[in-house]
């Protein structure tokens, strides 16, 4: 399957974050493996520790299988000055798993992200696309309710 | 060139345009302090412990990254660049397991002394330190991510002088790391365990492993039989270790201090380097005379086979089956020398001091084992492992008197002095190839187109009436340039000498701290000169070679030699 992707695109080491990007997305786990990053590295002719630098300098790409709902919580100093709640804590709590870890359901992963953009708006987290601002004990739990609905 | 005229502290300097400011001061004697820089390597500028104000400019420059123009004011030490300094420095020691007497690299530790040159005495800033797993998996080389500070100096070694890109940056911000592709051990799979990254690393966080514990452990047991051998590179560079001026050549003093250690033999592993260019050249003729496989490449170097081995199986061919220098003397010490010397070879453990991180790992290797059971090289330290003895046992080395190398392994010659350097290797095959095969003396024993810091040398030999092309290379990413030639069939050469270390052994991964060009350069100077001085020039004329011959091996490439002085070498690519 990857190599189908691979072939659509040029071997130009400029391309390798849209690459990763494509591949991320269409792959079932949502994350990119070692042997992608393997077939990756050899379709474009660059040491495969160059891959893994880009890979791990952008919170949105994985390494490891994820869940369905990916939930990152800001830590960048900003969001973590304006905030009295512990976001992540809440969320451990609520959903079981500490930080990097997935639900047994394999419905939630639970991440930290650098700096989302909202800084003026902390504390602040991202569950997919979405950005969630202000959070508070309550809002969180309401927020990770409406989430399991869905499940 | 264009001299640039400027003020740094005061004093009127003039130096070459393009010159950075911090090397404009060092030419006049003030030492900028520096942690990413290093002589010789890509300038990174990410530290910013560099920086210096400049009159006119409102923010701080850093001095690494920076020319010199002409009029610039520049101050090196004023208030407000103390207080950055100072505060960079309290950051990363804030986030640094700071246990400096318990650390390999205490008083040796560019980040401890530019700690206590800044008179940091209390940290302002909390510790936020937490601690995470060293990686002490492999024979050869350890990473103590506890004491990283992400200077990226190992990552610019290992991806850009030796192109293994083993090394990487991972992460960023807060969770940025130093490691290695897949946040994997270090294995044999992809690194070479050429200690290049250990050799620049300016804290603790890349080293050897320390095997010294088991040496003095040996050496302590009334059971066994110690002996010791010492590689070419050794002898021009420990003299660092023990405050000499580099490129000091210390053999005598180095034998000495060795049995107040208490070795119960001090062998020369320039011994079974000529006895390897004996092997190797007749191998060498061998197969130009009967259409072998060439070109031939050198196997001396364990780096550069691990090397092969993952990333060029396909040529695995063309590397010479003889065992490296270490790897012979290995072999005879654990059959030829317990039966001459009436001890059963089980008592006779058996060191190396080599300039190398990649021979701890050579000496693992499962076919390096004559006996099958326990491995022919018992321990291997490198150079300053052997410094730190030295110190250990309270030797003022100084004032040593000089003890020559014991016998049967103890008689050398200048071809195998200059093992150590980049085209050693090369220059000591030509000298007994160039005799056996036209039977006639060489005019003139100096290669000079082969020595020096050259990426690629070449130089052109007559062999039986037809110029035959040779060519060296040292560092990895100089090896890529010979090794695809080969691979594509377009090769022009006969025989290729390949180092993995940046000029040869001399400037191997276990050599002193502060290898720079310079530094090899004077070591590689000490080296062919002490050739020169030597007596015995050629491999085929040292008597205990012959002897051995004679005793023992009967003639190269014999069935005795194909056993013990031999191997073979694995694909790892595609095991
Ligand atoms: S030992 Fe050599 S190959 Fe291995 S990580 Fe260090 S520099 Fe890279
Ligand atoms: S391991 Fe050493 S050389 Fe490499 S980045 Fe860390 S401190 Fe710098
Ligand atoms: S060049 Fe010498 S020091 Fe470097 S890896 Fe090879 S054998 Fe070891
Ligand atoms: S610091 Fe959290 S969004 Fe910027
Ligand atoms: S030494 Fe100049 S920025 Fe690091």
């Amino acid at each position: 399957m990857l190599k189908e992707l691979l072939e659509k695109y040029e071997k130009k080491e400029d391309l390798l974050l849209e690459i990763l990007l494509e591949c991320q997305v269409v792959k079932s786990d949502h994350f990119i493996s070692k042997d992608d990053i393997k077939e990756i590295a050899d379709y474009l002719s660059i040491p495969e520790s160059k891959v893994c630098s880009v890979l791990s300098f952008y919170t949105f790409f994985s390494d490891k299988p994820r869940g369905k709902y990916i939930i990152q919580v800001c830590k960048d100093i900003p969001c973590y000055i304006s905030s009295d709640v512990n976001v992540l804590n809440i969320i451990e709590k609520e959903l079981g798993i500490r930080v990097n870890e997935t639900t047994s359901n394999k419905q939630f992963t639970l991440e930290y992200t650098s700096c989302l953009g909202c800084c003026e708006a902390g504390p602040v987290m991202r569950i997919n696309d979405k950005i969630y601002t202000h959070l508070t004990a309550d809002k969180i739990k309401a927020i990770l309710s409406e989430y399991r609905v869905y499940m | 060139m264009n001299m640039v005229n400027l003020t740094i502290n005061n004093v009127k300097v003039s130096v070459k345009e393009d010159t950075s400011i911090l090397q404009a001061a060092k030419q006049y004697s003030m030492n900028i302090p520096t942690l990413c820089y290093y002589e010789d390597l890509n300038i990174k500028s990410d530290c910013r412990v560099c920086v210096v104000e400049i009159d006119g400019k409102k923010g701080l420059t850093s001095a690494c990254s920076t020319p010199v123009r002409e009029g610039m004011v520049v101050n090196t030490n004023s208030p407000r660049v103390l207080n950055a300094r100072k505060t960079i420095v309290e950051l990363i020691l804030s986030n640094h397991d700071t246990n400096c007497t318990t650390c390999v690299k205490n008083m040796k530790c560019e980040l401890q002394s530019l700690a206590r040159n800044l008179g940091i005495d209390e940290n302002r800033f909390p510790s936020v330190f937490e601690k995470c797993d060293i990686d002490d998996n492999n024979p050869a080389i350890v990473r103590n991510p506890n004491l990283c500070i992400k200077c990226g100096r190992c990552v610019d070694v290992c991806n850009n002088v030796q192109g293994t890109s083993v090394l990487a940056i991972l992460g960023r911000g807060h969770e940025t790391r130093v490691s290695a592709v897949f946040d994997e051990d270090l294995n044999d799979d992809f690194c070479t365990f050429c200690g290049q990254c250990a050799s620049v690393c300016p804290v603790g966080a890349i080293t050897e492993k320390d095997d010294t514990d088991l040496v003095w452990h040996a050496l302590t047991d009334p059971k066994k039989h110690v002996i010791v051998q010492v590689a070419p590179a050794v002898r021009v560079s420990l003299g660092e270790e023990v405050n000499q001026a580099i490129g000091t050549i210390v053999t005598g003093k180095m034998v000495t201090a060795m049995k107040i250690l208490g070795f119960d033999q001090v062998f020369d592993t320039d011994f079974t380097a000529d006895l390897t260019i004996i092997e190797e050249g007749n191998e060498l003729i061998q197969r130009v005379t009967n259409g072998g496989i060439l070109p031939m490449m050198t196997s001396c170097c364990p780096g550069w086979i691990s090397y092969a081995e993952q990333r060029y199986p396909d040529i695995l061919d063309h590397i010479s089956s003889c065992k490296s220098p270490q790897q012979m003397f290995g072999a005879l010490a654990k059959s030829y020398y317990p039966q001459k010397a009436g001890l059963d070879p089980k008592d006779v453990f058996v060191v190396s001091v080599m300039p190398c991180t990649a021979k701890k790992y050579e000496a693992k290797r499962e076919e390096m084992s004559v006996d099958e059971n326990s491995p022919d090289i018992d321990v291997v330290l490198t150079t300053r492992e052997l410094g730190k003895m030295i110190k250990q046992m309270g030797i003022n080395f100084e004032n040593l008197k000089e003890t020559p190398f014991d016998s049967p392994f103890g008689i050398t010659t200048g071809a195998a002095a200059i093992f150590g350097a980049t085209g050693g290797v090369m220059e000591a095959a030509i000298r007994t190839v160039y005799e056996v095969v036209n039977k006639k003396p060489l005019e003139s024993l100096d290669f000079k187109e082969l020595r020096g810091l050259e990426g690629i040398k070449e130089a052109e030999v007559n062999l039986g009436g037809s110029m035959v092309k040779v060519a060296v290379a040292h560092t990895l990413s100089m090896a890529k340039v010979l090794c695809d030639q080969v691979r594509e069939g377009t090769s022009p050469y006969a025989f290729i000498e390949i180092m993995t270390c940046p000029g040869g052994c001399i400037g191997g991964g276990g050599q002193p701290y502060g290898t720079t060009n310079k530094v090899r350069q004077e070591r590689i100077d000490s080296t062919y000169r002490l050739d020169a001085s030597m007596t015995l020039r050629k491999s085929h004329e040292n008597p205990e070679v012959i002897a051995l011959y004679k005793d023992f091996l009967k003639e190269p490439l014999g069935e005795l030699s194909h056993h013990l002085l031999h191997t073979h070498y694995s694909d790892r690519k595609n095991k």
